[in-house]
């Protein structure tokens, strides 16, 4: 099976472009553009460039022995959390603003949810001279605190988004009606695979460097580019896109996508977005969305402020719909435990989306000839508090 | 029931299409949110309009995340949410509309909660209920047109695009050949409510507008708030949509209708 974008931005019955007309220039603009640009070979080189010298690519991949003796199979880490800032994330905002700058765009907006997306973004802006606003959800500002400030001495302004249930849904909301009234100068950097085509392709192929490394990387170490399994968090979906990406193809590896399951599936506080979404429209693509049967977009909750979004990629909603994507969903109190597991198996203490994965573990069923790699898409010192304030350690 | 849909589409002309025929200038088309200020208010405030002289008049479907809109419209969305409205329930509020109001309506919506009731039963529990018109500002022109068209015409339903400042002529154009009953002029690059006042540039531009000579009349909406912008929208439309503004008077104190009577009259004299 083929799992690729087609000209409308579909992937399979997900995806498009659902926008009011104040949108359509600008995602004309890059929809029209992003090909020429992204495969001009001073960009390649820029762009390269960038993530070996300032990101620090390529990140390690790591045989974590000691987690894989308690699990009984062969784990390796993909170390995201070795980027400069911290998570993957700033793979995509080095791509998005040298696109920004080619585009000829003076300004840059993001919406944040665990303020690691505002941060990569802010770090781009103030290493191109840019000016930046960051949208974040007054709930996610309170329980993201270090990110807060690390924004602003990067020296961006962080706007609180007071609409809804204050979260990466409602920063995803006011960064777009920045957009609406500043349509000629600015750009948008959307920090997941989400959003109206050509946003989810080109965010999933700048995060692609992560599936590409694993391939040369596995074969150095096991003779084979192909592991069984491929695990990784979805809040929006662009980790697991990025480690996903290169994989689409090859069969034989399992793509297996976690989700936040909050208190639970059945509590009313969850984000597992397969789990209790249907088809719907949300923030300019069809995708799976947790709604009323009114189709009002339902407010989601996750221990983690980087899951906590009611909907998931196209492209995610698609490899769910297909089978070509295994999706499991685990607690807050499964992925926390999850996370200290690690810190005290590997010294590695991951960030609280991260943990998630790293919970699906214990579900799956591996056996000892397995390979497994996990994305660890980013590290825990943001989360530190919210580690403290769960206490259980 | 099947009947009376039949009788609506075939036989009378569209009410949208009738008001143009009749009126070309100063075209007043009022925004309100179902289910604001109260729940059950969406009658009355259509009556109201209607005698204090609205030609058409738009009602706002609510959604909880309406990204077009600016503060004082996502407000009355987020209040008619909390007051428990639902598409099924303006349906059932609409019914028996058309034995009190005659004026043009046209249901605006974010595009996610029609797709929840069925694109189907949404257009023709429309007609039913005696609706004009659509406006769907995120559904995209190609759905539109290979899946949407065929529905609306089949309930008598016209639909209208939005163009913008930055809109190119090309899709301009092709918005043209594309909207029925009139066209949307966002007069600004914003949300809803987000602007006062008109501007040169703003003026500029629905000038250029008004030359190109399209077939639909157009209506111009996003910053109109009182008789100043109203005129001025009016000297190169024909006519103009108020939506925040209004909102604003639906949330005074006071008898409700008269503050909209008081409201209208401003505008239009
Ligand atoms: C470390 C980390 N992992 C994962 C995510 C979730 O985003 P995505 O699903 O786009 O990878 C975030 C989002 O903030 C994050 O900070």
């Amino acid at each position: 099976m083929k799992i690729k974008v087609d000209e409308r931005g579909y992937y399979g019955n997900f995806g498009g472009a659902y926008i009011p007309e104040m949108l359509y220039p600008n995602v004309e603009e890059l929809r029209d553009n992003y090909e020429a640009i992204t495969s001009d070979p001073d960009f390649k080189k820029q762009f390269d460039q960038l993530l070996k010298d300032y990101v620090g690519r390529p990140t390690p991949l790591y045989l974590a022995e000691r987690l894989s003796e308690h699990y009984g199979a062969k784990i390796y880490l993909k170390r995201e959390d070795l980027c400069h800032t911290g998570a993957h994330k700033v793979n995509n905002t080095i791509g998005q603003i040298l696109l920004a700058q080619r585009l000829g765009k003076k300004k840059i907006i993001a919406e944040t949810g665990a303020g690691q997306h505002g941060v990569a973004t802010t770090t781009v802006c103030a290493l191109m001279g840019v000016e930046c606003i960051v949208y974040m959800g007054e709930v996610d500002m309170a329980r993201q605190k270090p990110n807060v400030e690390r924004m602003r001495i990067l020296g961006a302004e962080v706007r609180p988004a007071s609409s809804g249930s204050k979260t990466l849904k409602d920063a995803t909301n006011e960064a777009m009606r920045h957009w609406i009234n500043n349509p000629t100068d600015t750009h948008y950097i959307i920090g997941s695979v989400v959003g109206p085509h050509p946003y989810p392709e080109m965010v999933a192929r700048f995060q692609s460097v992560i599936s590409a490394e694993i391939r040369t990387q596995l074969k150095e170490k096991e003779g084979t580019e192909l592991p069984n399994y491929v695990v990784a968090c979805v809040g929006g979906g662009s980790n697991a896109a990025g480690a996903f990406y290169n994989y689409y193809d090859d069969e034989a590896v399992a793509l297996v996508a976690v989700e936040a399951a909050g208190l639970g599936n059945t509590t009313g506080k969850s984000a597992a977005t397969t789990t209790l979404g249907k088809p719907g429209i949300l923030h300019g693509s069809k995708t799976l969305l947790m709604q009323t049967e009114d189709g009002q977009v339902v407010e989601p909750y996750s221990i983690s402020a980087g899951l906590d979004y009611p909907g998931i990629g196209p492209v995610h909603a698609h490899l769910f719909e297909t089978g070509r994507g295994t999706f499991y969903s685990v607690t807050d109190e499964e992925a926390m435990k999850a996370g200290i597991q690690l810190s005290r198996l590997e010294g590695i203490i991951p960030a609280i989306e991260t943990s998630h994965a790293f919970a699906a573990l214990k579900q799956m069923n591996l056996k000892s000839d397995d390979i497994v790699v996990i994305n660890l898409s980013g590290r825990g010192d943001k989360d530190l508090e919210t580690y403290i304030k769960w206490g259980k350690y | 029931m099947t009947n009376r849909r039949e009788i609506v589409s075939k036989v009378e002309m569209n009410r949208i299409e009738k008001l143009f025929q009749t009126k070309s200038s100063r075209v007043l088309n009022v925004y309100f949110t179902a289910g604001y200020p109260k729940l059950d208010d969406t009658v009355s405030i259509l009556k109201a309009l209607e005698t204090s002289g609205a030609d058409l008049i738009e009602i706002g479907i609510p959604f909880s995340d309406p990204v077009a809109d600016g503060p004082t419209i996502q407000a009355s969305n987020d209040v008619a949410l909390s007051n428990g409205m639902t598409l099924k329930l303006l349906m059932e509020q609409l019914k028996d509309v058309r034995q009190e109001v005659s004026v043009p309506i046209v249901l605006m919506g974010y595009i996610n909660p029609i797709v929840q009731y069925g694109i189907e039963r949404f257009c023709a529990d429309c007609a039913e209920c005696g609706v004009d018109g659509l406006i769907l500002p995120d559904l995209p022109m190609h759905e539109y047109l290979e899946v949407y068209k065929p529905v609306f015409e089949k309930n008598g339903l016209l639909n209208t695009f939005l163009i913008t400042p930055q809109t190119s002529e090309a899709r301009i154009r092709e918005i043209d050949n594309n909207t029925s009953g009139f066209i949307y002029m966002v007069s600004s690059a914003s949300t809803t409510g987000a602007k006062t006042g008109i501007s040169e540039a703003q003026e500029a531009y629905f000038k250029r507008v008004n030359e190109m000579g399209l077939k639909n009349p157009r209506l111009i909406g996003f910053g109109i708030s009182n008789k100043e912008t109203f005129d001025k929208a009016c000297e190169n439309a024909n006519g103009a949509i108020i939506g925040s503004a209004f909102i604003k008077v639906l949330g005074q104190e006071g008898d409700m209708e008269s503050n909209i009577k008081t409201f209208i009259d401003q505008v239009i004299n």
